[in-house]
């Protein structure tokens, strides 16, 4: 049997923010409209699938502040608050330059978290 | 008093005042400044941690800080100087700059300025909303900075007036750092941010967005207990019978942001009441001339992206004043019909190059006409699917066009 449906989405790949109507049959996008570019059809097939996102937060600076980490990649939607749980543990000492790998693969994830901003002692 | 004379000053080292230091600098000026008040350059992009800024400017997608570091990196490399710490307290029409710092108070007198001061949030004093006065309420601006820069959560059950970007980017953070946000209230029937991020900040977390209600009432003595929500109407005035209770200890006002002018007035500049702005020609120079503005001081833009942009051309335009150019021929006024609410610039002084036209509208507007017309004739008219509130427009005149145009004004009209 063939489960045929259509999902309305926004692209987030970009700020114009697209809306999206993925057709899916059997679980698979067959057709993605309102795209501009090639960017949101691969968007709409993947968030039909298996959504990912970026995340961005902060950790703990030794001595007190915070600094500013994203992910190097997305992570499944889903693991967004076991990343966060593992965000949270963790305490930085400075310096630290931006770029530098503060947990390597997230909560199992492929992704990295890594420092967004430099940072020097006594700032 | 201390004297300086310097060519060029730049009030602001957020990325409107570095863009615009790059590009003097690369366009010849030597002899420049950045001044900035806070302790650190890069303005409010390093509490916007999130991602999503630089796409158009660096083809990728970097978090605030990051947009950031590449723009005093090209700071840095140039040598140019960046004066932490030190406010300007006035500006006055002839150039000189009035400046406090931990040096004293200190004089600069230059030869141009570029005023990249930025914007400040609407605060509750400008809502009107009735209530007492307990802890709890912040702008949204506030809080984030006190989540992102100094590691403190300032509550758990969180309601949010406004949807504006930095509102909702603020639901995805407060919800990961494990506040429950309850509601996001938007007086308008539709929201001011931008759509993407009602998915992936709103959607993702089922946030949900209440579309056409504003806060009636605030409750609690010393600390938040709890707002009145209510429907509004076509003219947005609550509905009677349709007042609902939210218990919260935290209420964010994401209600939009006015650019910080009052060295502007100071100075003489002439505002355009509906930016909050200077008006400015293309070159983007104010009413006093060698005063440049650009960035959000200008007017309130969506997307940092084009705040480099603009700075950039006020970086240029700064160096070509100081090098003895000017090319005022003709002026032509850009006047906005009401449905497109005003235009950046405001007027355009010169035909030899493309003009890049911002602009924004007053409401939704699906399968419209943007028409510009010089006199009886159309010179340019452009279609568009659907044009918003929440995101700036553009067009580009091309100097063969504007060389046609004959009169003193061109007119920017939204057929529906």
């Amino acid at each position: 049997m063939v489960v045929e449906m259509k999902r309305e989405l926004t692209c987030i790949v970009c700020p114009m923010g697209c809306a999206l109507e993925a057709e899916i049959e059997d679980g698979q996008v067959v057709n993605v409209t309102g795209n501009t570019c090639p960017r949101g059809a691969k968007y709409a097939e993947q968030e039909c699938t298996h959504p990912e996102r970026v995340l961005t937060s902060t950790v703990a600076v030794e001595g007190g502040g915070v600094l500013p980490v994203r992910t190097d990649r997305t992570v499944p939607k889903e693991m967004l608050f076991d990343c966060m749980a593992e965000v949270n543990r963790v305490t930085v000492r400075l310096p630290i330059s931006i770029g530098t790998v503060i947990i390597e693969h997230i909560a199992g994830t492929e992704a990295n978290l890594v420092a967004a901003k430099n940072l020097e002692r006594g700032k | 008093m201390k004297r300086e004379q310097i060519d060029l000053a730049i009030i602001g080292g957020g990325p409107a005042g570095l863009a615009a230091a790059v590009a003097a600098y690369d366009s010849g000026v030597r002899d420049l400044l950045v001044l900035e008040r806070d302790s650190h350059s890069g303005g409010i992009l390093q509490q916007c941690i999130h991602n999503g800024f630089g796409l158009h400017r660096f083809q990728k997608e970097l978090t605030g800080p990051e947009y950031a570091w590449e723009y005093e990196k090209m700071a840095a490399e140039r040598k140019i100087p960046i004066r932490c710490g030190s406010m300007v307290l006035n500006v006055s029409p002839d150039k000189v700059l009035t400046v406090v710092s931990p040096e004293g108070v200190t004089q600069i007198e230059a030869k141009a300025v570029i005023f990249a001061m930025g914007c400040r949030e609407r605060s509750r004093g400008a809502l009107n909303i009735p209530g007492s006065r307990p802890a709890g309420i912040f702008s949204a601006g506030t809080a984030q900075k006190y989540v992102n820069c100094m590691g403190y959560l300032p509550g758990k059950e969180v309601v949010i007036l406004g949807s504006g970007d930095i509102g909702l980017i603020m639901a995805r953070r407060m919800t990961l750092e494990g506040a429950k946000v309850k509601a996001v209230c938007e007086l308008m029937p539709y929201s001011g941010g931008l759509a993407r991020n009602i998915q992936q900040c709103l959607r993702d977390f089922d946030i949900p967005l209440k579309l056409s209600h504003t806060v009636t009432a605030i409750h609690g003595k010393d600390r938040l207990t709890g707002v009145t929500v209510s429907q509004v109407d076509e003219q947005r005035r609550p509905i009677p019978g349709t007042e609902e209770e939210i218990s919260c200890d935290t209420l964010l006002l994401s209600v939009g942001l006015i650019p910080e002018n009052e060295l502007s007035k100071g100075a003489g500049i002439r505002l355009d009441p509906v930016t909050g702005g200077a008006v400015v020609d293309e070159k983007r120079q104010t009413s006093c001339p060698g005063v440049f503005a650009c960035g959000n001081v200008l007017h309130v833009h969506d997307l940092v992206d084009f705040v480099s942009e603009e700075a950039a051309l006020a970086g240029k335009s700064a160096a070509e004043y100081i090098g003895g150019e000017t090319a005022e021929e003709s002026p032509l006024e850009l006047k906005p019909d009401g449905r497109i609410r005003y235009t950046v610039p405001q007027r355009i002084v010169g035909r030899q190059e493309d003009v890049k036209v911002y602009f924004r509208v007053d409401n939704i507007y699906k399968k419209v006409e943007i028409q510009v017309t010089c006199g009886d004739r159309v010179v340019l008219s452009r279609k568009k699917a659907v044009v918003t509130p929440g995101e700036m427009e553009s067009l580009t005149l091309k100097k063969e066009q504007l060389a046609d145009c004959q009169g003193e004004q061109i007119e920017f009209a939204l057929k529906v």
